[in-house]
Order: structure tokens, then sequence, then C-alpha cells
């Protein structure tokens, strides 16, 4: 060893505390080596080690409800799920904010390249992805940088791996300026018996490096680090390197057709991917899970810079790599299937049974470790205080804003609201989008939810939504999350799925300001309980921290992903009244005069709704009442009634109530509709109470729907019917689809190009 | 009745032409980008896809690959050969068929459901079709706008070698909102939008585009 015990070692530099340098010296019972200190700087780092969050996260598990559905819960790469017929999805959440505002189009891009490989590596085809974005004010000249990187970087990745983009969200909001959120999503596909564990077992077998070649790109992306740090390292001429990755989705490609084809015969005991913290990580994390022991030459790294040493090598987040355990005499297969695929492979290792990871550089060892150490990390119970405006924010109800009454007033509500920014046409994005590619997509957005046919034969399919809200959020962590929980549940339910199992991505501020942490602790409260109640249970999930700009944290963003299961995506329900027209999802045909029936109940809740934001600018309040009981009732009623054929549209009711709703519903269908309200016309247009839906009913099912839907407990009534060229709300307003259309589809392009 | 489907390194709609093969109701036969045999096939998709990444001008490595090597003279002895999206591309870099596809106006990747006129009927690949039929397919693509030189476009259009048009506003640009064209035989076709994601209104905007299949199919089984 050649620890230097004279140099300050720079820990500090590298994002490590004096504590957690103290407790490294006292695993280690002496000075680490340069690459020990960066192997455990990254490890330790707030994004591997989930330091500060994972005394809260113990509450998933500790609450979830029993499911039969679960193969792998968390802990995983990422949760897999059994939907039946013999095939298991898995699905995960990540965020890639930080490098998506340092170069949007990069920073996007492999934060799609990296879920891709997390479900890749649970042994699934990765068959969809999904984005939820969120940046600062829509008219920012910043925003005006970011959001078209973004997006191009999405597009770009993801149509050149192959996956269809089947939707997500787009939001704005002046806390997000210097933050924005890019959050991604990915669903893959498997048989049962396909599950990939990601441990390194069986002294022995040889460890395989795969995939791109390792550069000094990313170096310390996990931490703070500049590769500048290391005085006496190879690369240390004082070069800073840039810490965002470099994306190359042709590679990814290869990698995924290369890396099934390994699983197929039978080539693998262990994978992991290499994401955050490359092959400190990989190798860390599949020794502690396996045998324990590994041993690694890290001169055998293929580079693509060869000025790299050892603390480089394991801490550079070059994309499009994974990390493979492999049986001796497998070894010479696994190479010819990865020459087939024109990837690259080399061994560089093997693993042991002696507990310790050790990693030599031509011969000298630079890393002699207890796994687990680095794996594990340390455990922080960082101090939680209820922010001290948190009263005043409550107390500023949104009861008071002055309301429209005539129908004028109303008319021009809604047509504000459908074209701010976050509620107006996504063609700009979703359009540079692939949303057909693999040939089985039935729903992609606009629609409440994503649905992917499974299996051609029987029509078996998963939907697929996500939610976040970080106004509702901000007014109130516990219930905010919940709502956005029940928002996704429901978006699945509206395509006439059943829901299924939960994701999440936990966007919040700097886990060291006591009053985020309470926003943090709520949240995961609010969900393990949300998830408790609606029977589906968490599978797995991310937590983004630091989301702030100096002092000021983001509105605490929980996203949410919840996946469902169609017993037969022929039996989908679309948003679009009528029939649709537009999209590869054509929606059912609902012809025209099909009955509206308005599902759930209605009360005034205003406070933190998209009315209160758009027309006023006001956030204050606490947030509508979730009702999680009633969602369970809801989904019920609608997935009974999309078996039974009974509906020929479902929309759910969320931002923007009812009345954006129908909007966004004739918009899609091409179809208008007339409507009569029951109650304050105001309320009833723009109130977003939970647990509630518009659905049109098919023609002759009234009897059988209300037949079924007072069977489900589900309060309804009918408002009016589908047909005409006009959204009309009767004694209110009337709106031509023409100039519906027109609002809503300007807003992006102007402000975008 | 057996029709090949190409897979370079980085085709990605290789399985949705074999899907619309069989839905047309014949053989798909997967074809292997480094494989010199054409395995006796009756005819040729090159599929959509980002080959090699793209990273060079799109179809620009893939017109080198060992199988074209096979194609190129097979497809000029009359063999059926149809590419779509970035297999329209590599046909033109390959010169089985003229001009070239470049950025799109706008510089920004389009994916969108878009109404056609299909101008030639008499192709191998669209004679299911009826002369100026409309029909329904989207198109995704970053680099479809179609260009050549005037005296290329206009003999393109005298010949009636324009198979496909934009029927509504001009999605990228191209010359003569040319979404198609053929070899001045017919055989060989090549076209920006994704018939094979229009075979089935479950799953694409219509059904319309699995007549492109259905051609190739009553042309060859006749």
């Amino acid at each position: 060893m050649t620890a230097d015990t004279v140099r300050p070692q720079p820990y500090a530099e590298l994002g490590l505390t004096a504590a957690e340098y103290e407790k490294i010296t006292d695993t280690l019972g002496r000075l680490p080596t340069d690459a020990e200190l960066a192997l455990y700087s990254v490890m330790w780092s707030e994004h591997c080690s989930y330091k500060s969050s994972k005394v809260y996260l113990r509450e998933f598990a500790a609450k979830a409800p029993a499911s039969a559905a679960l193969l792998a819960g968390i802990g995983h790469n990422a949760g897999v799920v059994d939907i039946g017929q013999g095939y298991a999805v898995t699905f995960k959440i990540e965020s890639h904010n930080h490098p998506s505002y340092v170069e949007p189009h990069q920073g996007a891009a492999t934060g799609v390249g990296g879920i891709v490989r997390d479900i890749l590596a649970m042994g699934a085809r990765p068959v969809a992805v999904m984005d939820a974005l969120r940046f600062g004010p829509a008219a920012a000249p910043d925003t005006g940088r970011v959001l078209p990187g973004v997006v191009s970087g999405i597009s770009f990745y993801g149509n050149c791996l192959g996956l269809p983009n089947i939707g997500g969200e787009l939001d704005f909001d002046a806390c997000y300026a210097g933050n924005p959120l890019v959050n991604a999503l990915c669903v893959g596909v498997m048989r049962h018996g396909d599950l990939q564990v990601a441990a390194a077992s069986g002294p022995g077998n040889q460890v395989i490096l795969f995939g791109s070649t390792t550069g000094p790109d990313g170096v310390g992306g996990a931490s703070v680090l500049a590769s500048a740090a290391f005085g006496g390292s190879a690369a240390g001429a004082a070069v800073k390197r840039p810490s965002v990755q470099v994306g190359d989705p042709f590679m990814e490609k290869l990698l995924v057709e290369c890396c099934l084809e390994l699983f197929a015969g039978g080539l693998v005991t262990g994978i992991q991917d290499l994401g955050a913290a490359g092959v400190a990580c990989a190798t860390t994390e599949l020794a502690a899970a396996g045998t324990g022991g590994m041993r690694v030459r890290l001169d055998a790294v293929p580079l693509r810079d060869p000025s790299l040493g050892p603390p480089e090598i394991l801490m550079s987040e070059s994309q499009e790599r994974m990390m493979a355990v492999v049986e001796p005499g497998r070894v010479a297969e696994f190479l010819a299937v990865c020459a087939k695929w024109d990837v690259r492979a080399a061994v560089i290792g093997e693993v042991t049974g002696t507990g310790r990871l050790v990693m030599t550089w031509h011969g000298e060892t630079v890393v002699d470790i207890p796994p687990g150490s680095a794996a594990d990390g340390p455990v922080y119970h960082r101090p939680v205080l209820r922010p001290a405006g948190q009263d005043a924010v409550v107390a500023s109800s949104a009861s008071g804003l002055p309301r429209s009454v005539d129908g004028a007033a109303l008319r021009a509500d809604l047509l504000a609201l459908i074209g701010s920014p976050g509620l107006a046409d996504k063609s700009w994005v979703t359009d540079q989008y692939d949303r057909y590619v693999r040939g089985d997509t039935v729903l992609a957005m606009p629609e409440d939810g994503g649905l992917i046919r499974v299996d051609e034969a029987t029509g078996l399919g998963i939907a697929l939504a996500t939610d976040g809200n970080g106004r509702y959020c901000r007014l109130d962590p516990y219930l905010g999350t919940q709502l956005v929980l029940s928002e996704a549940y429901r978006n699945v339910a509206a395509t006439g799925a059943r829901p299924l199992a939960v994701t999440n991505c936990l966007n919040f501020g700097s886990p060291e300001d006591p009053a985020v942490m309470w926003q943090f602790a709520e949240a995961v409260r609010g969900l393990a309980d949300g998830c408790a109640a609606l029977g589906v249970p968490v599978t797995g999930g991310n937590v983004s921290f630091y989301n702030q700009t100096g002092t000021v944290a983001v509105h605490p963003t929980p996203v949410i992903g919840v996946l469902g299961v169609h017993d037969d995506v022929r039996r989908r329900l679309s948003i679009g009244f009528g029939a649709t027209g537009g999209s590869g999802a054509s929606g059912s045909s609902g012809g025209s005069g099909a009955e509206l029936v308005l599902l759930g109940r209605t009360g005034a809740e205003f406070g933190g709704s998209a009315w209160a934001h758009v027309v006023h600018g006001h956030l204050g309040g606490l947030p509508p009442a979730p009702d999680l009981a009633a969602e369970q009732r809801l989904a019920g009623l609608l997935a009974a009634a999309a078996s039974a054929g009974l509906l020929a549209a479902a929309h759910d009711l969320s931002d923007g109530g009812l009345a954006v709703a129908l909007a966004e519903s004739c918009l899609r269908g091409r179809t208008g509709c007339r409507v009569r309200l029951p109650g304050d016309p105001f309320t009833a247009l723009f109130s977003e109470s939970a647990a509630r839906a518009v659905v049109a009913v098919g023609p002759g099912a009234a009897a059988d729907f209300a037949a079924l839907r007072e069977a489900h407990g589900v309060p309804g009534e009918t408002i009016g019917r589908t047909g005409g060229a006009d959204l009309v709300v009767e004694d209110c307003f009337a709106i031509p689809l023409a100039e519906l259309a027109a609002v809503h589809a300007a807003t992006l392009p102007a402000l975008f190009g | 009745m057996r029709i090949g489907v190409i897979t370079f390194p980085g085709s990605l709609d290789d399985r949705d032409a074999a899907r619309a093969v069989r839905l047309a109701g014949a053989e798909p036969v997967a074809l292997w980008h480094a494989d010199r045999d054409l395995r006796g096939v009756d005819a040729v998709i090159l599929p959509g896809g980002f080959s090699y990444g793209d990273y060079l001008r799109c179809g620009a490595i893939a017109r080198f690959a060992p199988v074209l090597s096979e194609l190129v003279p097979a497809a000029r002895s009359g063999l059926p050969v149809l590419g779509i999206c970035n297999g329209f591309q590599i046909l033109c870099e390959a010169h089985l068929l003229p001009g070239a596809l470049t950025r799109n106006a706008g510089l920004r990747f389009v994916t969108r459901d878009l109404r056609l006129r299909v101008e030639n009927a008499a192709t191998a690949w669209t004679r299911a079709f009826s002369g100026g039929q409309e029909i329904v397919v989207p198109l995704k693509s970053g680099e479809g706008c179609y260009a050549a030189d005037p005296d290329t476009l206009a003999s393109l259009e005298a010949a009636g070698q324009v198979v496909i048009r934009y029927a509504d506003a001009n999605p990228n640009g191209s010359a003569g909102a040319i979404a198609g064209v053929c070899n001045a035989e017919g055989n060989v076709v090549g076209l920006m939008p994704h018939p094979e994601h229009a075979v089935d209104p479950l799953t694409g905007p219509s059904g319309d585009g699995l007549a492109f299949f259905t051609s190739v199919v009553a042309l060859v089984s006749a």
C-alpha cells in the first residue's frame, strides 16, 4: 500500500465531511489511498448512499401493503411486478436535474440512458420511456436555453435507442428557475424466469466490464469533484473536467441487444449497470451483495483517455457501460456475443472469497477495503423543523380570491387556463419524441396515461402515468403527495387498467435545511400511508436533494409513477370524445351524442389550484382533501366499465378541474359537447376536488353503467352529451373548438419557436 | 412468399416491419447486415432506425454493409425493395434511388400523423392503392427533407417516380413535398413516413399502411 501518510488528503474537496473522513480511516485502520478516498467519496455521496433519506425510505417497506404481484422490491436496481400470463414488468423513475441545468441536451440525454440501463440490469427488455419535466417561468430567457436543450436531448437519445416515449409531464414555476427537474422513467418487460441479480457470487467467477470505454467524462458527478483535486494522480494536470457525461445512444442500443442475448444464453450470473460513481459503485455493490470479495485489475479497464489513473477510473461516469459476473467456462461465449454486437468487453477481475475488495494498478495494490463499508455508507438523522412560514402560507387561503360569475368571465378563465404554459398543448415537445417505435403503443400523450401492449395474442398490456404537483406539496407535503399519488393512480385507471405498483422520484432542496427535511419526511409519510391505503406497494425510486438556488429550495416535488395492468388493451379508454384523430393511440370511437357523466364529489377546493395559479398568481391555503377510498372505488368502476365495454371515453379531473378536462377531451376527439353544470358554475368548472373523472357512456350502455356505478359506490350525475363543434356550457358560454384549439396550441410555439 | 427485413446495428423498426409483413400474409425473414446472403427472399425491406447511430450522414455507413453487396445487384435485377425512413436514406446513399435526405426545415425531429397522397399506384409496393388515394401514416424523422437537383426533380415528376407526397402542410421542407420516390423500374421504393406503424388502428393512426405490404405480396404471388 502506498497511502501517503504525510500529504493532507483532499477529502473536503471531494465532498466528504471531517467526520466521514475519520470514519474511513477508522474502518481501514490507516489513511486511505487516493483511489480509496475517491471511491468512498462517490459511494458516500448523497446521490449514491441515500444517507439523509434512508431512515425515512424504510417506511415504504414497513407500511407496504401485502401484494402478491411483487417479485422484487426496494433495494434492487428496480422493482419487479408480476402482471400475469408469465410476464413480469420492471419500472423506475430517476432524476437528472443538475446535469440538465448545466448542459441541458447531454444532461437530459444521459438521464434517459441511465434509467434504461437500470431496467436492462434487471433482465428486462426496455419497452417505453416517459419524462416528467419542470422548468422556471416559461417566458424567462434561461428557460429558452434549458427547455429546448432538454427536449432535444431526450429526443436524440430515446429516439435513437428505439424506445417509444409515451407520456410524462411539462410544467413551469418560478421555483424551478435555477433548478429544473428532469425525471426520466423507463419500463421493461420480461418473463418470470428472466430476473437477473446484481451480485458477484462464486469465487473464481470472472468480472467483465463491457460497453463503452472509460473516459474522463462525469468524473465525480455524483459528488462535487473536479479531478484537479488529485495532485498526485496521473490526470492531475490541473484540468478541470466537465462533470456532465456525454451520451452515445447507438452504443446503448447495441448494449441492450447484446445484454438480452447474453441473458437468453444463460451466460450471466450477476449484472450491474454503471451509472453514478461508475466502476466504484458497480464493483462495491456487486461485491457487497455477493460472496463479498473481488479482485479487480484497474489497468485492464479499456480507456478512451490513457492518462487516467485509478481515482478517475473509479469515479468516471462514462455512459453505456455494464459489469457482468460470468463463470470461467462461459467467458469465451460471452465475449463472442459481445463481438457479434460490436460491443467491447474486457475481463477486469474475479470474484474471491476473501471478503475484501482489492484493486491493483499494474501490480500495485491501490484499494483494499471491505466492500460493505463503501456500499452501505453513513446514515444521518438530519434535524427536522416545520418551516417558519408554513402557517402563513396555509392561512393565505384561496377562498378569498375574486371569482368570475358571468359567462363571459368564466369563458375567459377557461381560455386563460388552457393557454397557460403548464396546461397548453404540448405537441411542441412531444412531436420531437418517437411514440410509435416497437409498434405496441396503444395510448400515448396527451392521453391520461401511456398504454403499451405486452402480448399481441392476448391483448395483455401495461399502463403508466407520472404525476407531480409542487404547489399542492408546498401547501402540505403530506396531503400533496397523497394527491399526486391519487392522480397518477387515477390516470392509470382512466385507461381502463388496474393500478398495481408505484415508483417515485423525490425532488427536494437541501437535506441540511431542517425545513426541507420536514417537507421530505411529510412527503414520504404521505406516500407510504397513501400506498398502504390504495393497496399498491412502492417498488423503488430515487431521491434528488440539493434542488435549490442559494438558500431557496424548489417546491417539494415528489413525482410519482404508477404502473397498472390492462387485461385487454383493445378495451382501452381514450380521453377523446367521439372519433379521435391525431395520434397513433386512437381512442374508442364514441361517435357523437354519448352521455357525459361526472363521477365523484365536487367541493369548493381551490388551494394550490391551476385557477389560483394562472388567474391570480396565488399559492396559499390547503390543497384539496385526498380521498383514497373514493379513488379506489373510482378506479374499480373504470376498470370494470372498460372491461365491459360500457364507455366511449374517460378523462380524469385534475389541474383546472372539469373545465380543462372537457376542453382536452373535446380537442382530443375533435368533437364538442354540451353540458349543464350542477350548482355554482365556477366551482363546478374549476374546483380540483380529488377522486373525480368525466366519462362518455357508450351507446345503449347508460342503464348498465348506472347500475355498475351504484354497485361500486361512486357518486355521479349526467351533465350533458358529446357532439357538435363547440364546447357549450348551458347558460354560461360556448367556445368553438377551432378557437379552443388555437388558444391551446399557440402557447409553446410562441415561446420556443 | 418470404420477405427479408435487414437488421443493421441501430435498426429500430425491424420488428415492426416484420409484423407488417406477417399481417400482409407473408413470412418475414431476418437478414443480418454482416451476412452476404439474402437467403432467397422474394423481396427486401430496409427498416427505420439509426444505422450505426447515423452520427455521420444518415445511411452513409450502412451502404457499405456486406449485405448491400448482394442487395444492390438484386435490386438492379428487379427484386422488390422497400426502404422506410433510415432505409430510404440508405437506398439513396447506395444510389438505388435518386436524391438525398437532409435535416428537416426547422431542424427538429418531427413525429406527426400525416395525410399522404399516393401519386404512383403502379410500383411494386403501391399497387394495392388507387392513384391519387389519400392515406394517413405517421412520419418520425429528423432528417427527412428530400433534396435533389432541379433536373432530377423535373425528371422524377415527368417519369412518375414521385410515389408519395405530403398532402397537407410540408412537414420537413422536402422539395415538391415529396415523401417517397421509386427507381425508373418501380421495384425499388423509398419513403420517409412509416407504413409499418399504420397497419392496425389499435397501435397506429389507421390501417392504411398495410397496403404497401399487401401490394408486394400480390405482385410476387401472382
